[in-house]
């Protein structure tokens, strides 16, 4: 399987984000912003965690017309594959490839911690290794990421199964950290292509480092 | 010619700066603000001479980068 991986100035997850996927047995390449086109014969584009251009406007507002951007919305839109973490979800809600907006955390925090998080749906690819109510223990390191979406549009996101997983507290209770609408961590589209989170599974890797639960959830997509 | 663009939250989108400035503003003793909204303003300076075309050119801008119409609202001023 071969994943590209893209990079703005300012990314900073793009090697963590290499060696999960690596470990999990891809071939995974680093796609510059400027280039135009994505590499052949891609599986999966990530958009990873960082502060591209600074975050300046609002986190994600620039990288999102970068060139490669132009190529990574003709790739989702004939159904490839495509994954935004932190940033990358920032990235994905701004060029408009998934619904809501991100804005500054409730408490203006920079929450970096690990954090338990709830699967809510596992039909699609992203969790489809994971069980619904299943907790996970996964880092999250960000200021942006309360979750916006208006209540028609959470009422769609209910009803097509694309809220993926929520913040919860150790007994699986939900718990909004960041003000985010429903507890919101993660959605995907309508037609579950594109996939937009604000933890980061590619930190979770080694239990060595504190948990390995990312695996499972990136292995979603190598099989 | 010069455009001024305020983009603020829209109403009914929680703002946690205005509320953490609002909150501050109490503990001061400042008592009877009812609620405070921070917004950006964004200053262009136009090669333009026509105001009612360099608005429009403006309108684009804002929809298409300076504001996110998912959670901000905003307006264009031109200074002549």
């Amino acid at each position: 399987m071969r994943v590209a991986i893209l990079r703005f100035p300012g990314t900073n997850c793009e090697f963590d984000t290499k060696y999960a996927f690596d470990k999990l047995g891809c071939d995974s390449i680093i796609v510059w912003h400027g280039e135009e086109k994505l590499p052949q014969d891609i599986d999966l584009v990530v958009v990873p965690g960082g502060f591209s251009y600074g975050d300046y406007l609002r986190s994600g507002s620039i990288a999102r017309f970068a060139n490669i951007m132009k190529d990574v919305t003709r790739y989702a839109n004939s159904g490839g594959k495509v994954l935004g973490i932190c940033n990358g979800f920032q990235i994905l809600t701004e060029a408009g490839l998934l619904p809501g907006a991100l804005k500054r955390n409730i408490n203006l925090h920079f929450k970096s911690k690990y954090q338990y998080l709830r699967v809510e749906n596992n039909n699609n690819t992203f969790l489809n290794k994971c069980s619904i109510g299943e907790i996970l223990h996964i880092p999250i390191a960000h200021a942006d990421g309360n979750y916006y979406i208006d209540d028609k549009g959470l009422e769609k996101l209910e009803a097509n199964g694309q809220i993926l997983l929520r913040y919860v507290d150790k007994e699986g209770k939900v718990d909004s950290i960041n003000g985010s609408v429903e507890a919101i961590a993660g959605i995907c589209n309508k037609t579950k292509n594109i996939f937009g989170l604000m933890p980061h599974p590619e930190r979770a890797i080694e239990s060595l480092l504190g948990s390995d639960d990312g695996v499972k959830m990136l292995q979603g997509f190598t099989s | 010619m010069k455009a001024i663009v305020n983009v603020y939250l829209k109403q009914g989108v929680l703002d946690p700066q205005g509320k953490a400035t609002l909150h501050a503003l109490e503990s001061l003793g400042f008592t009877g603000v009812k609620d405070v909204r921070i917004g950006k303003q964004i200053v262009l300076e136009l090669d333009a001479s026509n105001a009612t075309e360099a608005k429009a050119e403006v309108e684009k801008m804002s929809q298409t980068l300076l504001a996110n119409t998912v959670i901000e609202d905003y307006n264009i001023e031109i200074v002549q």
